[in-house]
């Protein structure tokens, strides 16, 4: 009954946020439209990178690598070969995921900061890699020519409405995936990992094969959003879509929201996402990095003073309402383990 | 054969360099299992220190490495008191994240108070000297300051091996609660490791602006490479440190002359994922 309830709360969620654009004088500037649609494209990001670093419990710094291979798709496919971009999108995805199973088998026998700090090789080797390959477009990166608007080009020049639609659409996707993902065996099988790997094992997982799939999931969902971002800012190039920050925003949104939970990603964008925006422009025209003054130290305070993220105050508040039932959050909380 | 022992001597200087860098992150890491992702960011604060004493008062950087290594140790011990304090005992990479967040702020504090120009002293001592060995070229400031990052090591190293302070600080890094009931004051440890860690960053970065220009961004390819040679040398052990330090410089050099200057991070850190790969734990891990 509970899950039915969940999912039931997910889509009436999705259609009061497709239903946002309708009411009148409540989106009046296309700035908003804008943080609304970074809001829902990072949420979906955190989402992906959630399904490997949160049920899974292996903190990748790899992402942003999965997330530029599937801005790359989109991007090599309008601009080297004219093509509309759906069909990059899809190989994209796919490469992406290929990538991640090969690159990922070896890293997972590393544990700890072992294996996050391979994950930082990996961006800075794909980094580099595709700075100099000239096929795809090298440093200078592709940039979009003029194109006819519409949905079968994702391509919008005036209006950013139907960006926000393309973004919804996208955030239902990979929230879909991962609500999917909770319910099915390989939920279950993620989550024993976690929380212990040898124990896991000796009940029959094959962890190996688990973490594999995930990453692979995970890759693939997280092209997805890197060819939503590149179809956004009509160009892609290696620093803007692979680099050690991008990965860091995966990590860093989840955990501000909670790591593990499915509401989790969601939240974390919800705060850091206007923050950075919102600072940027009031404060970032002032003289240089005071907006990433204060990111920076928000992010130390939430770490340090809260490392469970927003759901994790969320739960504390709630379990101080509902003592009478007890049991049913405590079973919810199971969820909430931080990432070892 | 005199350019390939030029690209060789090159590749060792700035592979000390790395190395005093990677010892101060090494010391943490084994210490207190804390990877300090604000130890790039400690390097260009001692840069900038070190940068403005020789600007104001026209003191070489030959000398105000001691100011920077003070700065830097001071400034460590805050960072472990403040922030890192609170996090052991928390999952494993909230102290990560949290130093991330601690380099950003200090990489956009520098911005914001001394621009993103770069900065390079022109006065000092050491400056643009070199001499020749044969038909080598030495390039002194680089010679000064890998030597010192080596002296500075050994000095470490002896701390660690030798003395009473050395002995409490393993002791607590093997098991905290056993030094605790020993009578060692493991907070106290904690504090003076993250700063000592610190100091030897300080140290290495007192002597950098001589020869390599200053900026906000400097920390960043320092700490990344600080990473790799700290896991590669294995946890915790400074001659792992040492000598992964030493070889990647070795690797940078090589690959960026007979390769292309691009590939030469490819190469060092493909290196690092073969190493590990091969050996989990680092060359010198157990």
């Amino acid at each position: 009954m509970r899950n039915k309830g969940r999912t039931a709360l997910f889509l009436l969620f999705l259609g009061i946020l497709a239903a946002l654009p309708l009411v009148p004088d409540l989106i009046t500037s296309g700035f908003t439209y804008h943080v609304l649609i970074l809001i829902l494209l990072y949420a979906s990001m955190a989402q992906s990178w959630n399904i490997i670093g949160g049920y899974c419990g292996q903190v990748s710094f790899g992402h942003s690598v999965f997330f530029g291979i599937g801005a790359y798709g989109a991007g090599m496919a309008v601009v080297k070969y004219g093509l509309l971009p759906w069909p990059g999108i899809l190989l994209g995805a796919l490469a992406a995921a290929l990538v991640a199973m090969i690159i990922s088998y070896p890293c997972f026998k590393l544990s700890g900061h072992y294996f996050a700090i391979a994950t930082f090789a990996i961006v800075e080797i794909f980094n580099r890699l595709f700075m100099v390959w000239d096929w795809i477009g090298g440093a200078l990166g592709l940039d979009y020519g003029l194109t006819d608007e519409g949905w079968l080009t994702f391509v919008w020049y005036d209006s950013k409405r139907y960006y926000f639609y393309g973004a919804l659409i996208l955030l239902a996707i990979v929230f879909g995936v991962v609500r999917w993902i909770e319910e099915h065996r390989l939920g279950y099988y993620l989550r024993a990992v976690r929380e212990g790997q040898e124990a896991a094992e000796s009940l029959g997982v094959n962890s190996t094969m688990v973490k594999l799939v995930a990453m692979g999931i995970s890759a693939f969902l997280a092209a997805l959003c890197g060819a939503f971002y590149a179809q956004y800012n009509f160009r892609v190039d290696p620093p803007m879509v692979m680099s050690l920050d991008m990965s860091m925003k995966f990590v860093l949104i989840t955990i501000l929201g909670g790591c593990g939970f499915f509401w989790g990603p969601l939240l974390g964008a919800a705060i850091l996402i206007p923050l950075q925006e919102y600072s940027r422009i009031w404060l970032g025209g002032t003289g240089g990095g005071v907006d990433l003054i204060i990111f920076g130290l928000l992010i130390v305070l939430v770490v340090v003073k809260q490392p469970t993220g927003v759901m994790g105050i969320l739960y504390g508040i709630a379990r101080r309402f509902t003592k009478s039932r007890e049991p049913r959050i405590a079973e919810d909380a199971d969820d909430s383990g931080e990432v070892k | 054969m005199t350019l390939f022992l030029q690209i060789a001597l090159d590749g060792l200087l700035n592979g000390m360099i790395y190395a005093l860098v990677a010892a101060g992150l090494s010391l943490i890491w084994g210490v207190m299992d804390v990877i300090n992702f604000a130890h790039g960011e400690f390097l260009m604060v001692a840069m900038y220190v070190s940068y403005w004493i020789g600007f104001i008062m026209h003191v070489s950087p030959l000398f105000s490495w001691v100011a920077s290594g003070v700065f830097v140790f001071i400034l460590g011990a805050l960072t472990y008191r403040l922030i890192i304090k609170h996090t052991i005992g928390k999952s494993a990479m909230s102290a990560l994240l949290a130093t991330f967040g601690l380099s950003m702020l200090l990489k956009n504090i520098c911005l914001n108070r001394f621009s993103p120009n770069f900065r390079i002293l022109h006065d000092s001592i050491l400056g643009g000297k070199t001499f020749l060995l044969g038909d080598i070229i030495f390039p002194v400031p680089q010679l000064i300051t890998g030597l010192f990052a080596l002296g500075m090591i050994f000095i470490l190293y002896y701390l660690m091996k030798r003395t009473r302070l050395g002995w409490a600080i393993q002791a607590t890094a093997m098991d905290k609660e056993a030094a605790e009931l020993m009578g060692i004051r493991t907070e106290w440890i904690y504090t003076l490791v993250f700063g000592l860690g610190g100091a030897c960053v300080g140290v290495a970065g007192g002597l950098m602006p001589s020869y390599l220009a200053v900026h906000p961004e400097v920390g960043g390819l320092f700490s990344l490479l600080a990473f790799v040679c700290v896991a590669m040398g294995g946890f915790g052990s400074i001659p792992g440190a040492l000598l992964a330090s030493l070889l990647i410089g070795l690797v940078e050099a090589f690959s960026g002359f007979y390769i292309a200057p691009v590939f030469k991070y490819v190469a060092v850190f493909g290196l690092y994922l073969v190493v590990v790969f091969v050996r989990p734990k680092g060359l010198f891990g157990w």
